[in-house]
C-alpha cells in the first residue's frame, strides 16, 4: 500500500497522464487510425496507378473489386479509391488548418478577455455568445455563399464558426489563473501583460486547449463534408471527401459503392477524433468531466 | 426571481442587439452589398443602380442603416424575396411547419430514447450495455447526417422499398397515415445526433444524482429501489435536462436542414438552400436571423424554466 503510494507520487505529471491515456483504448484505436488515414492520403497516391482526376468514360460505374479498380469507378470513370486518398488529403488538411486557425483565435480572444475582465472581457464574451446563437450550418452556407468557394475560403470560413468554445476555455482558465502567486510574481517582476498572459497563462491552460483542438479538428472535418456535399465546399474536379457524395444521390440506386466509400471514411475520421480527443481529456485532466 | 427574470432578459436583448450587428454585417460583406442582386442581372445601367441605391437608402451612413434595418426587423418588416416579391416572414411561416413537425417528433424520439438509455447506462455503469451506449453515442455523434439519411435511403428505400425516399406526402395522398409514413425517415435521422446527445447528458446527470446522499438516505429508510429511482433520482436528474434542451436548438436546426434537403423535405431548411442557390439575399439573411432568435429565446426560456423548477439557480 505504502510502495503502491509511493511510486505514484514519484510518476510524473507527463508519465501519468500517458498511463491514463494507454488505458482508454478507444483513444488509443483513434489515434492509430489517424495515423492510418493521415499516412494512406499521403503517400496512397504514389502507389496507385490511377489519377484522381483521370476521366475514363469507357469504365464508368465499375463496381468495386473489378478489374484494377479496388473500390469501383465513379459516374466519369475515375478511380474512387484514387479520390478517396486525394479525398482525404483535403478533408484531412483543411480539419487540421481550420483548427489551428480557430484555436489561434480562440486564445486571442479567450485570453484578452479572461485577463482584462471588465468591460473587454464582457464585450468579448457576448459577441462569442452571439456567435454561437447562429447554428453553425447555416452561418457556414450564408457566409460561403457571399464568397468565392474553394480550399482557402472553405478553411477560413470553417475556423471562424469554431473558434467561440476555444475561447470560452481559454477565458475562464486565464480568469481563474489570473489571481494565482505565479502570475502574481511575475506581475512584481515587472513583465509585460502580454508577456504575463502569453508565457504565464496560456501555457498553463494547455491541456484543456489540446482537448478542445482535437475535437475542433472532428467538427472541423464534419462540417467540411456538410459544406462540400452540398456544393458550397471544394469545387469538383478537386476531390474531397464532403464532395465526393455530392452525387451519390443520384446514383445511389444503380451505384450504392460511390455513397459508401467517402461516408465510412468521414465516419472513421470523424469518430477517431472525437475518441482521441475524449481519451486526452480523461488522460491530462480527470477532473473535467464534461460529457 | 423577479430579478434573475429581468437581469436575465436583459441579456438576451444585448445579445439579440449583437447577434443582429452580425447579420447586418454579414449583409453588407456580400460582394457589392445588398445591391449585387440588381448588379448580376445586367440589364440595368449604372443610373438604374444608382436609384435603386437610393430608393433602399443605402446612400446613407452604415449605423443609421443599421438602426432603421434593426427597426424594421422588430416591426416585422423583413424585406422582400428577390423571387417573388412575397414578405420574408411569410415566406419563413408558410414553410416553418414542416421543419417543426420534423424537428418536434424528432426531439420526442430523441428524449425518451436518449434519457432510457443514459437512465440505464448509468445505472449499470460499465456493463456491456453501457459501453456499446458510450461507442454508439460516439459514432452517432460522428456520422454525417446527410450520410446517414442517405444510407437510410439506400436500405428502406431502394433496396427494402418499406419507406418512401423522401416528400412530405404522396401527391393526391396527403392522408394521416401518408404523412406519417412520410415522417418516419427524416425524424429517424435527424433523431440520432439528438439521441446520443440526450443520452451522454442523461447518463452524467444521473450519475452524478445516484451518489447524492438523500439517495442513500433514501435507501436506509428501506424505500423500495423502484421508488428511489423514479420519485428521488430520475425527477432530479432530469432537472439539468432542461438547459440540455436549449443547448441542442442549434444542433437541432442545422441538423434539420440536412435533413431537409436529403429527404426534399419542404421546410425552412430546404428554402434556406433554395435561397441560397437563387442568390436570395433577403430570404437567406430572414432565415439566418430567424435561427438565431429561436436559439436566444429557446435558451432564454430554458434559464428561465430551469430556474422556475430549481431554486438553487436564481440566487447564484
Amino acid at each position: 500500500m505504502a510502495i503502491a503510494a509511493l511510486s505514484n507520487v514519484q510518476l510524473a505529471p507527463g508519465q501519468a497522464a500517458w498511463r491514463r491515456f494507454r488505458r482508454h483504448r478507444l483513444a488509443l484505436a483513434g489515434a492509430v487510425i489517424i495515423l492510418v488515414l493521415v499516412l494512406g492520403s499521403a503517400f496512397g497516391p504514389y502507389l496507385l496507378p490511377f489519377d484522381d482526376t483521370y476521366i475514363d468514360i469507357m469504365k464508368r460505374f465499375a463496381p468495386p473489386l473489378s478489374g484494377a479498380h479496388i473500390l469501383g469507378t465513379d459516374e466519369l470513370g475515375r478511380d474512387v479509391l484514387a479520390r478517396l486518398m486525394m479525398g482525404g488529403r483535403v478533408s484531412l488538411s483543411i480539419g487540421i488548418v481550420a483548427m489551428v486557425m480557430a484555436t489561434v483565435v480562440g486564445i486571442v480572444v479567450g485570453a484578452f478577455a479572461g485577463f482584462y475582465g471588465g468591460v473587454i472581457g464582457a464585450v468579448l464574451m457576448r459577441l462569442v455568445d452571439a456567435v454561437l446563437c447562429f447554428p453553425t450550418i447555416f452561418l457556414l452556407l450564408t457566409l460561403a455563399a457571399l464568397t468565392e468557394p474553394g480550399l482557402v475560403t472553405t478553411t477560413v470560413l470553417i475556423a471562424a464558426t469554431a473558434w467561440m468554445w476555444v475561447a470560452r476555455v481559454v477565458e475562464a482558465q486565464v480568469r481563474s489563473l489570473r489571481e494565482r502567486e505565479f502570475a502574481v510574481a511575475a506581475l512584481a517582476f515587472g513583465s509585460s501583460n502580454l508577456r504575463i498572459m502569453f508565457h504565464e497563462l496560456v501555457p498553463n491552460a494547455i491541456a484543456p486547449i489540446v482537448v478542445a483542438a482535437t475535437l475542433n479538428v472532428a467538427k472541423a472535418i464534419l462540417l467540411e463534408s456538410y459544406l462540400s456535399y452540398l456544393g458550397y465546399g471544394i469545387q469538383p474536379p478537386a476531390a474531397s471527401l464532403g464532395n465526393m457524395l455530392n452525387n451519390a444521390q443520384i446514383y445511389l440506386t444503380s451505384a450504392p459503392w460511390l455513397a459508401i466509400a467517402p461516408g465510412v471514411a468521414i465516419t472513421l475520421a470523424v469518430t477517431s477524433f472525437n475518441f482521441l480527443g475524449d481519451g486526452l481529456r480523461d488522460a491530462l485532466d480527470p477532473r473535467m468531466n464534461i460529457p | 426571481m423577479a430579478r434573475y427574470v429581468a437581469n436575465r432578459l436583459a441579456q438576451a436583448i444585448m445579445l439579440l442587439v449583437i447577434v443582429s450587428a452580425i447579420g447586418f454585417a454579414i449583409l453588407h460583406m456580400a460582394p457589392g452589398g445588398p445591391l449585387s442582386q440588381f448588379a448580376v442581372s445586367g440589364q440595368m445601367t449604372q443610373e438604374d443602380l444608382d436609384r435603386v441605391t437610393r430608393q433602399l437608402g443605402l446612400d446613407r451612413p452604415l449605423p443609421i442603416q443599421y438602426l432603421d434595418w434593426f427597426g424594421r426587423m422588430l416591426k416585422g418588416d423583413w424585406g422582400r424575396s428577390y423571387r417573388d416579391g412575397e414578405a420574408v416572414l411569410s415566406v419563413i411561416s408558410s414553410h416553418l411547419g414542416a421543419t417543426l413537425e420534423l424537428m418536434a417528433t424528432a426531439t420526442v424520439i430523441a428524449v425518451l430514447l436518449g434519457c432510457w438509455i443514459g437512465v440505464l447506462g448509468a445505472l449499470r455503469r460499465y456493463s456491456l450495455f453501457d459501453s456499446l451506449a458510450t461507442v454508439g453515442a460516439m459514432i452517432a455523434l460522428s456520422i454525417p447526417t446527410f450520410w446517414f439519411g442517405l444510407v437510410t435511403i439506400y436500405v428502406f428505400s431502394v433496396k427494402l422499398g418499406w419507406l418512401p425516399a423522401g416528400n412530405r406526402e404522396t401527391i393526391g395522398d396527403g392522408s394521416f397515415l401518408d404523412l406519417l409514413h412520410h415522417l418516419i425517415a427524416p425524424s429517424l435521422v435527424l433523431a440520432l445526433v439528438e439521441t446520443a446527445m440526450w443520452g451522454r447528458f442523461m447518463r452524467s446527470s444521473m450519475l452524478e444524482v445516484i451518489n447524492q446522499d438523500y439517495i442513500r438516505t433514501a435507501r436506509a429508510k428501506g424505500m423500495p429501489e423502484w421508488r428511489i429511482l423514479t420519485v428521488h433520482a430520475l425527477r432530479n436528474a432530469l432537472l439539468p435536462m432542461i438547459t440540455v434542451a436549449g443547448l441542442q436548438l442549434p444542433t437541432l436546426l442545422g441538423g434539420a436542414l440536412v435533413a431537409e434537403t436529403v429527404f426534399t423535405w419542404p421546410g425552412m431548411g430546404r428554402l434556406f438552400l433554395d435561397s441560397i442557390g437563387y442568390r436570395d439575399y433577403p430570404v437567406v439573411m430572414g432565415i439566418l436571423m430567424f435561427s438565431a432568435t429561436i436559439v436566444l429565446i429557446g435558451s432564454l426560456l430554458a434559464d428561465i424554466l430551469y430556474a422556475v423548477v430549481d431554486p438553487r439557480i436564481r440566487v447564484g
